[in-house]
This record gives C-alpha cells, sequence and structure tokens, in this order.
C-alpha cells in the first residue's frame, strides 16, 4: 500500500474558477474538477464520469448535481453518489476558501 | 469470503443452503428467480463463478466485439447485486472437488457445505484437434476477455479466418467486418447456419452476407493452422492453403460435464436430469447448457430460462410439483441484418412429410415450412419474416396448419405487408424473444405506472435481452399512455417550470427577466440541466440584445462554441454558405488541419467541413487561424442550407438553389431554436438535395416557382415536409423562412423537432398564420425576424475576449507541495 496521506493543495485565487461552472485540475497525480456553484459553494469531484469518462469540469451544475456533459448522468456534489442504479460514486475531495484563495485536500 | 446472515431476523430458524456451481447466465438467472420465488429468503444462496466478474449477457458479446457497447454496458448484475441480494458470490473460484457424502464443495482452499448442489456449469467453446491452435493470434470467442483479445489483436491485421458458419461464427465475422478486416467464414458443413436452416436457405444467407464482403467456405475440413508463432494461414484436408493473419474459433460448443462427472454424477452428451431436473443424486440439480434432458442439449436462452424458473419453483416450494418437459425451439435471430427465423428442425425431412416452399430470389426471400401429421414441425424464413409469427403460433400450439398449406405464409396481413397492430396481438403473444415475456406482462406493468423502455425493463425484463423488441414496448407504452390522461408536464416548455410556453413567454416579459438564474430564483420548481438549456435558448430569442447570457446555463458545446468529443476533445465546423467555397478557402482549412495535427478533416452531411479532435485551449487559435465564422453545428440553431448546384451548372436546373440557399444562411446564421434546424434548397424537383427530409425544405418547381415545405426528418425518426406554400421570388422565399422560424421558435417545446411540432400544430394551422394571416401577427413575425437578425454576433469572435475564467482553458496543473 501506497500512503494515503491527504494534503491541503493551495489551487490559486477563487476568482479564476467561473461562477456556476466547474475548471479541471491536474494536482500531482490527481486528476479533479473543482465547482463553483452561484450559490457560492465550492467542491471538487473525481475528473471524469465512470459511465464512459465524460470530463466532469466540462458538466454543468443543477441545484446541488453535477451533469455530465456525455450522458447527462447525475452526481450529489456533496456525497458523489449517482442519481442512476447500478452506478459508481464519485469520489469527493474536500475544499475550503481562505482569504480569497482555494485549498482542496488530494 | 463468508459472510454474516445479515436478515436472520425474519428468516427461517435454518436456512437450507443452495449452492450454485456457475455463474453465467443460466446460474444467475437461477439466483434471479428463486429470489423472486422466495421473498422470505427460505434460501441462502452461495455461488462459485469462473470468471471474475458478476454474470453479463452473452447474447451482446458480439456488440463488444464490433465495439456498438462496451463490455461494462452488458452485464446483467453488478457485483454489487449479489451483495443487496445476500448471496455470497465466490467470483474467479474454480470448483475442484465435491463431496456427496458430506454434502461439500471445494474450490482450491475454500470449502462450502450444500443442502442443495446445481450445476450450471454451461459449455465451453469447442476446439477441433488439430495442429496450430495455440498460435499466436488463433482466438475462442466465448468470453468478454475473448472479445477484448480479438478486438486488440484485430487493430492493422488484414486477413481473418472464421472457423464455424454457425449463428456465433457469423457474429465473430461480422464483428471483425467491423475492425476493417477481409474476412472468410470456414464451415464444415455443406451450407452455413446448419442448425436453422436448409441448403437452399443456407445458399441465400450465402449470396446474402458475400454482398457484405465476407467470402464463405463450406464442406471445408481444416487440417491445420500454419505458422511458426504467428498464425500465417489455414490448410484444408483437400491440401487448398488461404492465407490470414488472425483465426476465430467458433465451431460449437460443448457442455461442462467432466466436473459432475468425476464426482459421481451420471452423465451422457451433458449432465442428465429428468422432468423435475433432479440428477442421479436426489440433492444435485443441472440447469443450463450443461444439462442433457430427454436427449436435448439447448444452446438458446428460452428453454433454459423455462428450466431455471421450473427449479426454482421446486427449490423454494412456491410449486413443489413444477415439472420441465422440454421445450420447443423457435427463434428470431438478426444476422449481419439478415433477418432469420427458425423453428424445430428443419433439414430433417421425413418421407412422409409435406414440404411447402416460397422463394424470391432477386429479394433473398426463402420460406420453407415443413408438415407433418397436420402440424408444422419445422420451419426456417430468411430475409422476411412476415409469417414467422403466425408460423411460430402455429409450431408452438401444434394447432392444425391450414387446409389450403399456402395460407400459413400468405395471410392478408402478410401479403399487403401491414404491420399488423399492437392492439390486435394476443396477450399470449411473445414480445421479447431473448426473456420470454409476452405482451399481457408488459401491458400490465405499463398499467402499474412503468411507462419508460428502461421501467418496463427493469420490471419485466423485455428489453433487455438482444434489445430488438424495445421499439415494440415503446410501442406499448404510447399506446396504452394515449388512453390515460394526459400529464400536465407534457404541455410545459422545460421540466422544471410548471408553465406552457405561451404562458411562461408573457411571465418573463412581464417580470423582465432577462437571466436564467433571474428565471429560476422567481419561476422555477426545480433545477435540471433541461431547463436551464431549455430557458437559455428561450431567453436569447425573446430579449435578443438585452439578453443577459449567463454560461452556466448552458451545455459544454454552447459555451465553448464546439462540439465536445468522446475524448473530451472538440469539433470545428466552419460555415460554408450554401456549401459552396473557394480554393482560398480550403486551402486555408487544409493549412490549419496540419498545423493543429486534426486527427480526421470530414465532410459533413450538411455540405461542410468538419476538423475533429481540436483540444480545447487550441479553439481560439484555430478560429483565428480559419478567419471563418462559426457553423453553429455544435448547438440547438440554425445548422446549414443544403444546396444542389441549380441553373447555372445543372442541364436540368429551373432556378438557382444555390444563390437562395448562400442567401438563407447568410440572413440567419446563428438562429437559435428550441432544436436544430436544417435545411434545403433543390433547384429542380428531381430534388437533389433531398429537400423533403429537412425542418423546411425548398424545391424548384418546373414553372420557375419556389415550394416551400415543413416539419421533415431523416435521422432517427424520418417524416416527409408537408407543403406550406409556393412563392416567386427568392425574396418571398427568405421572408416565408423568417415568418415560420420566429413562429416556431416561439412555440415549440424544449428539443421539440419540426417534425413533432408541424403535424402538433397541423400544416393546415401554419399556412393560415403564416401565408393567410388569419390572426394578424405576420407584420409582428416580420419585426422579429429584424431583430433577430441585428443581434447576431459570430460566436467565435470569444476567441479575442473569454467570457468567463478559462473558458478555452484545459486543465490547470497543480503540483504538490513538497510534503
Amino acid at each position: 500500500m501506497t500512503s494515503t496521506l491527504t494534503r491541503r493543495v493551495p489551487l490559486g485565487p477563487l476568482a479564476d474558477l467561473p461562477v456556476g461552472l466547474g475548471h479541471a485540475f491536474q494536482v500531482g497525480d490527481t486528476p479533479i474538477a473543482v465547482f463553483r456553484s452561484r450559490e457560492g459553494k465550492v467542491f471538487a469531484v473525481e475528473a471524469s464520469c465512470p459511465h464512459k469518462g465524460g470530463p466532469l469540469a466540462d458538466g454543468m451544475i443543477a441545484g446541488d448535481q453535477i451533469v455530465c456533459p456525455y450522458h447527462t448522468f447525475k452526481y450529489d456534489s456533496a456525497t458523489g453518489k449517482c442519481d442512476q442504479p447500478n452506478a459508481c460514486a464519485l469520489k469527493t475531495y474536500a475544499v475550503t476558501v481562505a482569504d480569497g484563495a482555494v485549498y482542496v485536500e488530494v | 469470503m463468508i459472510r454474516l446472515n445479515t436478515i436472520t431476523d425474519d428468516a427461517p430458524a435454518t436456512r437450507r443452503k443452495l449452492v450454485i456451481i456457475g455463474n453465467g447466465m443460466a446460474g444467475a438467472r437461477l439466483a434471479e428467480d428463486i429470489l423472486a420465488a422466495d421473498p422470505d429468503h427460505a434460501l441462502d444462496i452461495t455461488m462459485f463463478g469462473d470468471e471474475p466478474y458478476g454474470n453479463y449477457n452473452r447474447i451482446l458479446l458480439s456488440n463488444v466485439l464490433n465495439g456498438s457497447q462496451e463490455a461494462k454496458e452488458i452485464f446483467l448484475n453488478p457485483l454489487a447485486w449479489y451483495e443487496e441480494n445476500d448471496i455470497t458470490l465466490h467470483a474467479g473460484a474454480r470448483v475442484t472437488a465435491i463431496d456427496r457424502e458430506a454434502k461439500t464443495v471445494t474450490a482450491g482452499d475454500l470449502t462450502e457445505a450444500y443442502d442443495t448442489l446445481v450445476f450450471a456449469t454451461g459449455s465451453r467453446p469447442f476446439v477441433p484437434p488439430i495442429p496450430g491452435t495455440t498460435l499466436h493470434g488463433v482466438f475462442l470467442f466465448r468470453t468478454i476477455d475473448d472479445c477484448n483479445n480479438i478486438a486488440s489483436f484485430a487493430k492493422g491485421k488484414k486477413k481473418a479466418v472464421v472457423i464455424g458458419g454457425g449463428l456465433l461464427g457469423l457474429e465473430a465475422a461480422k464483428g471483425l467486418m467491423t475492425h476493417n478486416l477481409e474476412v472468410t467464414v470456414v464451415e464444415m458443413g455443406p451450407w452455413l447456419m446448419g442448425v436453422q436452416l436448409d441448403e437452399a436457405g443456407g445458399k441465400v444467407l450465402r449470396e446474402t452476407i458475400e454482398k457484405l464482403g465476407i467470402k464463405a467456405l463450406t464442406s471445408a475440413s481444416t487440417q491445420e493452422f500454419l505458422g511458426d508463432r504467428d498464425v500465417t494461414g489455414v490448410r484444408f484436408k483437400d491440401g487448398t492453403e488461404i492465407e490470414c493473419d488472425m483465426v476465430v474459433i467458433s465451431a460449437g460448443i460443448r457442455p461442462n460435464k467432466e466436473l459432475a462427472h468425476e464426482f459421481g454424477i451420471t452423465c451422457d452428451r451433458a449432465i442428465m436430469v429428468d422432468d423435475t431436473l433432479v440428477t442421479n443424486d436426489p440433492d444435485v440439480y443441472s440447469v443450463g447448457e450443461c444439462a442433457q434432458h430427454r436427449g436435448m442439449v439447448y444452446g438458446l436462452v428460452a428453454p433454459i430460462w423455462e428450466q431455471t424458473k421450473t427449479l426454482a419453483h421446486r427449490l423454494t416450494g412456491k410449486n413443489p410439483d413444477a415439472v420441465y418437459t422440454g421445450s420447443k425451439l423457435a427463434t428470431k435471430l438478426k444476422v449481419m441484418g439478415v433477418e432469420l427465423a427458425s423453428m424445430g428442425r428443419v433439414s430433417d425431412v421425413k418421407p412422409t412429410d409435406e414440404v411447402v416452399q416460397f422463394a424470391e430470389p432477386s429479394r433473398q426471400v426463402y420460406w420453407k415450412a415443413i408438415v407433418r401429421d397436420g402440424k408444422v414441425a419445422a420451419a426456417c424464413m430468411l430475409g422476411d419474416l412476415g409469417p414467422a409469427d403466425e408460423l411460430v403460433r402455429l409450431f408452438m400450439s401444434e394447432a392444425p396448419a391450414p387446409a389450403r398449406r399456402l395460407e400459413m405464409f400468405f395471410t392478408g396481413a402478410t401479403v399487403k405487408g401491414e404491420e399488423f397492430s399492437l392492439a390486435d396481438m394476443p396477450d399470449d403473444k411473445q414480445i421479447c424473444d431473448c426473456n420470454g415475456v409476452c405482451k399481457g406482462t408488459i401491458v400490465a406493468a405499463i398499467r402499474a405506472g412503468k411507462t419508460t423502455v428502461p421501467a418496463v425493463g427493469k420490471a419485466t425484463r423485455a428489453g433487455t435481452g438482444c434489445g430488438s423488441c424495445k421499439k415494440m414496448v415503446k410501442g406499448l407504452i404510447e399506446a396504452i399512455n394515449g388512453e390515460v390522461k394526459a400529464d400536465p408536464s407534457e404541455s410545459w416548455y422545460v421540466p422544471g417550470i410548471p408553465l406552457d410556453k405561451p404562458t411562461l413567454v408573457a411571465e418573463v416579459k412581464k417580470r423582465g427577466l432577462k437571466s436564467v438564474s433571474a428565471v429560476l430564483v422567481e419561476l422555477s420548481t426545480q433545477q435540471d440541466e433541461k431547463t436551464k438549456n431549455g430557458l437559455a435558448s428561450m431567453l436569447a430569442g425573446i430579449w435578443g440584445k438585452e439578453y443577459i447570457d449567463e454560461r452556466d446555463a448552458r451545455f459544454i458545446n454552447d459555451r465553448v462554441h464546439a462540439n465536445i468529443q468522446n475524448d473530451g476533445t472538440f469539433s470545428v465546423i466552419p460555415r460554408i454558405y450554401g456549401g459552396v467555397t473557394t480554393a482560398e478557402e480550403l486551402i486555408k482549412i487544409g493549412q490549419v488541419a496540419k498545423k493543429y495535427d486534426v486527427r480526421m478533416v470530414k465532410f459533413t452531411g450538411g455540405q461542410r467541413i468538419d476538423l475533429l479532435g481540436i483540444k480545447k485551449d487550441d479553439l481560439p487559435k484555430v478560429w483565428e487561424d480559419l478567419g471563418m465564422p462559426s457553423g453553429h453545428a455544435y448547438t440547438k440553431a440554425f445548422r446549414t442550407c443544403k444546396t444542389c448546384v441549380g441553373k447555372d451548372f445543372c442541364r436540368y436546373g429551373t432556378n438557382d438553389s444555390t444563390a437562395l440557399g448562400i442567401a438563407i444562411e447568410k440572413k440567419y446564421q446563428g438562429w437559435e431554436f428550441p432544436a436544430k434546424m436544417k435545411l434545403a434548397v433543390s433547384g429542380c424537383p428531381r430534388n437533389c438535395s433531398e429537400s423533403t427530409v429537412k425542418d423546411l425544405g425548398i424545391i424548384a418547381t418546373e414553372g420557375g416557382e419556389w415550394e416551400i415545405s415543413v416539419g421533415g426528418a431523416a435521422g432517427a425518426s424520418v417524416r416527409k415536409t408537408d407543403i406550406l406554400c409556393r412563392v416567386s421570388t427568392q425574396e418571398e422565399a427568405i421572408a416565408m423562412i423568417g415568418r415560420f422560424f420566429v413562429y416556431y421558435r416561439d412555440n415549440a417545446k424544449w428539443v421539440e423537432r419540426t417534425y413533432d411540432f408541424v403535424p402538433r400544430f397541423t400544416i393546415e394551422h401554419l399556412r393560415e398564420v403564416l401565408v393567410n394571416d388569419s390572426l394578424g401577427i405576420v407584420a409582428e413575425l416580420d419585426a422579429e425576424v429584424v431583430r433577430t437578425c441585428d443581434a447576431y454576433v459570430d460566436p467565435w469572435l470569444e476567441r479575442d475576449k473569454p467570457v468567463y475564467a478559462g473558458q478555452f482553458e484545459d486543465v490547470r496543473t497543480v503540483p504538490l507541495p513538497m510534503a
């Protein structure tokens, strides 16, 4: 087993995240999608949809859900749970915003 | 792994332990049937499966090979299903020993006790005992791993040989064709599909597949696969050889009976069972392709489903007297696009049998029925399955064949080629042949509220096999839902706002809501992507230049003005007005394609050029280098106006179709609609630009007028346009198109194409409103045309000033901080 120590990594200013949308990041070896909702919530999940690998950062936010751009699979932004039966959930990553900067724990 | 029993509270004190050896379609189906028959979980189920997966639908394996489905899509039950249903699955564990005295089975160092044991070990492909089967490039075709191995090996190969001309062999050949290989099918018997067809039928099938480019060799006995390390060819008994760089063996199956036989279970060709499906050991049963019942070993799913159901009813006590008395085999198949039906053994003809045949060689149609003792004993049909349902009914029910035998083939319906009505179909008519689901069962599910094809599939299994009956399931849903009261949400423009479109538009205007987020705050009951996309399109239409464009309301294609592809790259299609380009433009496109290493340059159906595989970061640069405006090929908007060359060049042309097409595109480029909008102009009634299957089509008449028609389609739905009117000049045509555009844009539901919109409003209504101005709104529509055209801005100009952070930026790389 490799170490699973989580680290808090700065992702840059909040202003560089588009309002209501997501952006793709490569944090070390970990590809993630970070979203900033219109209501001000910031959250992060694994980058690709488990269904067919859709780039989730290119998806949409609808209410509390992330919508994959490929086949509109929907995932809960907090838990990563999918709305389709028998589909895998997304891994989620803790995000914090401090002094206008965004940090993710990977 | 031995898990704690999690449902002891309501389960019987001692649960009988059932062990199933085999987790293929039969084993897993038996488990499902038991769960359905035994809701109290009186049986504690443990399963052993060779493959390290949950079970999957072997019927769909050829789809994995030809790439139309991915391996993970054909799983019937994922591993989580076993856990949810309290079934212990030992996946990837091969049973090596059985102790029938102690009643235990052993797989490696794992031993499980049983009260009842079921062999569902299935079958394996037959490998002919000839030299060369172990050469590199020789494959079997049976498992997901085989498919994946074949598909990856096939890349870049030229010639493949398939050994075996049965159903599976032909499926394998079809799969290989999709990898661009030259395929030869080798059959030892005198004709293809010897089980299902007679000689004449086999010949018809052969001609049909040869037209598709697959060679067939019959009466060919393979002697050896040639090659040192890699296979290089096949040698036959007659000394002839053919070259190839891969071989797929599909030479039939052999039941997996060895384990049972080794531990004292009586076997013949397969494991012998009686009508109760029990073997010579009263606690050991067998179902599926490994079981031999009354001399028959079945290799199709329908009989195996009957076996698993019978056994489930016996084991759970739901019907302890259930017996299986054998199956009559009737199948409908589609082999390489050739429809085929078969029942009984059509090649076994007795001297006293009557043989009734019909052939239509030019259409590759062949029907044959064998009547024995006044009943249909066997039949096969190829190319046209008109009489198949009636013959299957006669065959299954053993009802007397019609005295005038030709009536077996020719009833009123089949001769006229009419599709018989779903409503007239009896309830016991089988709809899903893979899972044996009848119309009545499906109808009951629909009435119980399962009103989508997947919901019906979940409730009844219909449509979850090969999927070919989904259309009928959909038809039944529509037929039944038509009878019930319409869902009020049907009339809503988008799902998240309970208002029809005119009311919604009025409300938006009254409240002055100019952005999607403002509408959502004031009017929505739920948020979803359809509602956001639909509102964005509608508001852009209502407000024109005043619209507040929030990109988070839009799908990725509409945010970056390109079409996302399955690898995350984008496709770029510049506008080529009327499909007319120049040498300079083509050179420029070619240079861009080279500079950005475009993976594919493709002509589209709309007479333009598609550059595929552009990275998101490159989009602004590509647009800049092209210097052409967006073709809007990625969005719900006016796409193209396809044209023929017209009277300037064509000997038949009666009017200038290219000039009109170019003028239409220049005027209406960038118009957004609730769904995409495709146009065409043809310069004469020969209609070379296919105007009659467009959302709006224009055809020059012999008299020099333009005929405008609307509501056509040639996609998933095919519909011919309805004629709206004729006009004399190009200007009048362009004006009429604008009126139709505005009326459609402002009245259609989100994603409602014109082929649904036009029948909903009726062509007569549209003619009254748009041509005769019966509502007195034409002047308003014309003003709206001007306003919308004025609001046009080429979206590709955003290359110079992105409208949100990271709009044209791919993945942002962030280093990990030093630990």
